[in-house]
């Protein structure tokens, strides 16, 4: 056995540009780096995650019209409630913690979610349990509804969120917090001159059929939302997601029995 | 600190800019500058990753086999890199949500890999640090410069801080909406280095041909 001096000193000796020195370097820088990068990405993971979660929440606010610069978001957050429905029964279920359930996670899990025969939002799979959030008034009665929503659009599946009124019709705002649409044609969804269309309109007329459309042309006024300019397919995918989430397979059950005191 | 140190720091600033002179980097200082702050986090993400790449190289230069060279500098930028963006999204999440596709872009940003290149190898520890991080400077006070230009013009504001107010606030500005797109940054680079290059007459190239004309025999 040689001594570990000896080992770096013939490590010195070899030629620079030799077959076994540039693998040993190769392999050596590989693995400190890759221990480096790991360690910042483990310790550093719990800070960005809360990050993520104030994120979240600070879009609820928003979706909601309740955010402005320099809130406190935690404290704000706390008039929300957090709860999980059930969206094949279309009622509350507390077969799971609302603030540790990640609606994301279902939606992988072969037990949590079902496979999606008709697939408008391409989504693949959908959730059986969502988290959604009730806003309530001082008196605890209910304010706005904010509802998870999520699509494919061009490039990326956007997550966001719809605010409904209290009557489970009229749209308060919509709000995408993640998605990775083209900069200055699909982002424009962030845009708040756009947003601000949704305000008012009803996702369901009169008899009950789901009317919402985003589009180029305008049928109904108050279903209607102008298509972005230059983003058709994200136009289309807004359209179809919002479509899912608000029909049958989506939210409207819910709706429906929360209006009717069932749910 | 010497001269030459000194001068490794202050050259790339305005002599031997990294944007200007060797019109290195423009892909990001497009990208990034139509805000102040976002710019800025850029920019120190640039300073690091350029002088922390340049001294590590330099540690190793004898060590970094001819054969894999361009790898290795890779592997060092990249993992740079990848912890600066750890520690932006970890401690300014708004801005890295604009921000973090062109973070992780720096691995590709010439001006790193071209210090790497063409100093870090060639000189001991200390100086290749002074170096990157001069010529991340240089890239920073050019960034920093468009983005003053396009913020201001393009939404009234520097840093987020309202200076001329707009008139969808109530205000009299109408704001320039072309400078808020990419392209608007490359005609400011444009005219800064035709600024630069009346200035200093030395960075203005030579020719590489000259017309002949034909002399009868």
């Amino acid at each position: 056995m040689s001594k570990p001096n000896d080992i770096l000193t013939k490590f010195k000796n070899m030629p620079v540009d030799g077959m076994t020195k540039t693998i040993i370097v190769a392999i050596t820088l590989c693995l400190v780096c890759s221990m480096v990068v790991s360690f910042a990405a483990v310790n550093l993971k719990e800070v960005q995650e809360v990050n993520k979660a104030v994120d979240k929440q600070k879009n609820i606010l928003q979706v909601a019209g309740l955010y402005y610069e320099g809130i406190d978001v935690k404290k704000s957050f706390s008039s929300f409630e957090p709860i999980v429905v059930d969206l094949n029964q279309g009622k509350f279920t507390n077969r799971f913690d609302p603030l540790s359930f990640d609606d994301r996670k279902a939606a992988e899990d072969p037990q949590l979610s079902i496979s999606l025969k008709e697939d408008p939002a391409s989504i693949g799979r959908r959730t059986n349990f969502a988290t959604v959030y009730l806003l309530k008034k001082d008196d605890g009665s209910l304010d706005k509804i904010i509802l998870p929503i999520h699509g494919y659009g061009l490039w990326s599946t956007l997550y966001g969120f719809i605010a409904l009124e209290k009557n489970g019709n009229d749209i308060f705002g919509l709000q995408f917090y993640q998605h990775a649409e083209t900069p200055g044609l699909g982002a424009e969804v962030d845009n708040p001159k756009w947003k601000a269309q949704w305000k008012g309109k009803k996702l369901n007329n009169d008899s009950g059929e789901l009317m919402i459309t985003v589009a180029k042309t305008q049928k109904y006024k108050e279903h209607h939302i102008d298509a972005l300019a230059g983003a058709t397919l994200t136009s289309n995918g807004v359209d179809n997601l919002v479509k899912f989430w608000m029909g049958e397979a989506g939210f409207k059950k819910f709706l429906t029995n929360l209006q009717n005191g069932e749910a | 600190m010497s001269q030459t140190r000194k001068q490794l720091l202050t050259d790339p600033l305005v002599d031997n800019n990294p944007i200007t002179l060797q019109v290195l980097g423009i892909c990001s200082a497009l990208a990034v500058t139509s805000s102040l702050n976002v710019a800025f986090v850029m920019s120190l993400a640039v300073i690091a990753v350029c002088g922390f790449s340049s001294l590590f190289i330099s540690f190793l230069r004898h060590y970094i086999p001819n054969s894999i060279r361009i790898i290795v500098q890779m592997v060092i930028i990249a993992s740079l890199v990848i912890l600066v963006d750890q520690i932006i999204k970890a401690y300014a999440y708004e801005i890295s949500k604009t921000l973090s596709v062109f973070v992780g872009l720096i691995i590709t940003n010439c001006i790193v890999m071209g210090r790497a290149e063409a100093f870090a190898m060639k000189n001991k520890p200390f100086e290749s640090f002074v170096d990157g991080v001069g010529n991340g400077l240089g890239y920073s006070l050019l960034l920093m410069s468009v983005g003053v230009i396009r913020e201001l013009f393009g939404s009234g504001s520097l840093f987020g801080v309202m200076i001329f107010d707009p008139v969808s606030n109530g205000g009299w500005y109408v704001p320039n909406g072309l400078l808020l797109l990419p392209p608007s940054a490359f005609f400011i680079i444009g005219f800064i280095i035709w600024g630069v290059r009346t200035w200093k007459k030395s960075q203005v190239e030579a020719r590489e041909y000259k017309i002949q004309t034909l002399k009868e025999h």
